[in-house]
């Protein structure tokens, strides 16, 4: 049989030290909200974990989320660890193409059946089969044999985990997010545009500990990293509630680094980890850069009004309807005045 | 549609229209009544400098009830101030009227407007406390008095408990704070919350009759 060498072994072969692995251990149980006690339960089960079959799907996407994942300035363990783990499928990264491909994935699924993770990027479309096909298969029928023997299912991005921007309105595909089709099998959606890598190494890190998946909320997110929303970890939330805005993109308050409600920021509505866990290496995130949050870790997030548009403002519809309102108060008054005199008329009479 | 974005669309959007429609409806429909012939000689023309004065003497209480109304007036008045301030102080509001009319002005900080907030329904207790005990107001208070108050003290609950994100989460919080709006903004043309447009006519009026009667105002 071929030897599988476990992950801390290809870890110690890359060059990767014992403290920058404790380290990154640490850090995910502090991002799990587990106890310092469990940091080497998860030491010991990442590095005698073999190295798991990964088979990664990209539907309709624009290859963003594995850019995000694979994009690092230096390499970092969670870089390692992704190469430590058996990607057995992956269009963008991988040699293969056409069957030679397509036989890698059968392989995986063969070799092991019931316990490999299926990772989804891209929403699938169910308007017309041939809208988007690797392969010669429809997205659908792929999404679905290959979840058949599959551990776990994790839809990486706010289009596998939502529908995305394929699935905006008009909706032209007919996209759905994965947990829309796969109701058989436990789902992790990590959604953003992109999302956070040390999330999606989190989750993996998880499922190789303990055999399971993290906690969810109600739209199927990790719990420990979708469990805040980014206006109550912003830095800039002092500046919120002394009521200190920034009013354009170059104003003082946007050089002073107020907060950014006024300009569409829609961190108070927003669950991710973005102000916590950081991007590239922990450097910032879109607010620390200038730029108000778009919320893309939400459902449905192109279609919440306009990306510049403050939170609290309502959407009243045309002025042509209040207009109609106006017009329909007017009759109704009149019809009303007109209702009370004939009344008066007629009791006066009586009298 | 999750529920803040029905709250935020189709709730707001019927809620405003009722509002319009209906404040136009009651305006219109009292202006045009008849009025009751006068059979009377004027004591004074009875126009609207008569009805300005009334309107800024009925703000204050007349030396004879000064002592008897100084605890309700004080309540009222701490009441209607502090939902002028969490109304149109609070700088989420003043940007949702800023995106309707275009306008906007300086807020106040967040802990001040939650202060007044908790003041403003502070008061609104006491004055419901005062209708329900004091036997003449109890008598002559009736649903409307009470469901009045309720779709007024709502919103400013539910405003209050978004920033302490008491027993749901903040998106779903704003959610139920902005249908208690359209609540208070489908029932304010035809319950007594109508004195919000209502109030100036209704003492120009009494102002302009009182003056051709040659009464003290």
């Amino acid at each position: 049989m071929k030897y599988t060498p476990t992950v801390g072994e290809i870890l110690q072969a890359k060059g990767v030290s014992r403290r920058g692995f404790l380290k990154y251990c640490a850090t995910t149980a502090s991002l799990l909200a587990l106890p310092p006690s469990m940091i080497p339960r998860i030491a010991a089960a990442i590095e005698n974990a073999r190295r798991p079959s990964v088979i990664w799907l990209s539907f309709q996407e624009c290859t963003g989320c594995t850019e995000s994942l694979t994009r690092s300035a230096s390499p970092t363990v969670e870089g390692l660890i992704f190469d430590a783990i058996s990607l057995d499928y992956h269009h963008t990264l991988q040699a293969a193409a056409g069957d030679q491909a397509e036989a890698a994935r059968h392989a995986a699924m063969e070799e092991n059946d019931g316990a490999y993770l299926v990772l989804v990027d891209g929403s699938i479309p169910m308007g017309n089969p041939g809208f988007s096909t690797i392969a010669g298969i429809s997205n659908v029928d792929m999404l679905l044999d290959t979840v058949k023997g599959a551990a776990a299912v994790v839809a990486i991005g706010s289009c596998a985990a939502f529908g995305g921007l394929p699935g905006a309105n008009p909706n032209p595909t007919g996209a759905v997010g994965v947990q829309d089709l796969v109701k058989d099998k436990p789902v992790v959606n990590v959604p953003g545009c992109p999302p956070i890598p040390t999330v999606m190494t989190a989750v993996l890190a998880q499922f190789l500990t303990f055999g399971t998946i993290p906690d969810l909320d109600k739209h199927g997110r990790p719990l420990a990293y979708f469990g805040n929303t980014i206006h109550d970890r912003c830095y800039r939330r002092p500046f919120y509630e002394q009521g200190k805005f920034a009013e354009s993109f170059d104003d003082e308050g946007a050089k002073a680094g107020w907060c950014l409600y006024k300009l569409g920021c829609k961190g108070p509505t927003t669950y991710n980890a973005c102000a916590t866990v950081k991007w590239n290496q922990g450097t910032s995130f879109p607010i620390e850069s200038g730029h108000p949050c778009l919320g893309c870790s939400e459902p449905k997030f192109w279609d919440k009004g306009g990306f510049y548009q403050p939170l609290s403002t309502g959407h009243f519809g045309s002025g042509a309807t209040v207009a109609g309102a106006a017009v329909a108060g007017v009759a109704l008054g009149v019809a009303a005045a007109t209702a009370g005199k004939r009344r008066q008329d007629k009791y006066t009479k009586e009298a | 549609m999750d529920l803040l974005e029905f709250a935020r669309g189709p709730a707001l959007q019927f809620a405003a229209l009722v509002l319009v429609a209906g404040t136009i409806w009651r305006i219109v429909g009292i202006v045009m009544l008849r009025e009751k012939p006068d059979y009377s000689e004027p004591r004074a023309s009875g126009g609207y400098l008569a009805a300005l004065k009334v309107i800024w003497t009925r703000a204050f209480t007349a030396d004879a009830f000064k002592k008897a109304t100084l605890y309700p007036k004080i309540m009222a008045y701490g009441m209607h101030a502090g939902l002028f301030a969490t109304v149109f102080l609070f700088t989420p509001h003043i940007v949702f009227f800023e995106g309707w009319t275009g306008f906007d002005w300086p807020g106040l900080p967040n802990s001040i407007i939650f202060f007044i907030g908790v003041a403003t329904v502070v008061s609104g207790v006491a004055l419901l406390v005062r209708r329900m005990t004091s036997p003449v107001l109890k008598l002559i208070s009736n649903f409307d008095d009470y469901f009045s108050w309720f779709v007024t003290m709502l919103p400013l609950v539910t405003g209050l408990l978004i920033p302490v994100r008491a027993l749901f989460r903040y998106e779903d919080l704003l959610a139920i704070h902005i249908l208690s709006v359209c609540l208070m903004l489908v029932w304010l043309p035809f319950g007594k919350l109508g004195h919000t447009f209502l109030v100036f006519i209704t003492r120009g009026t009494t102002g302009m009759v009182f003056e051709r009667r040659g009464a003290k105002t």
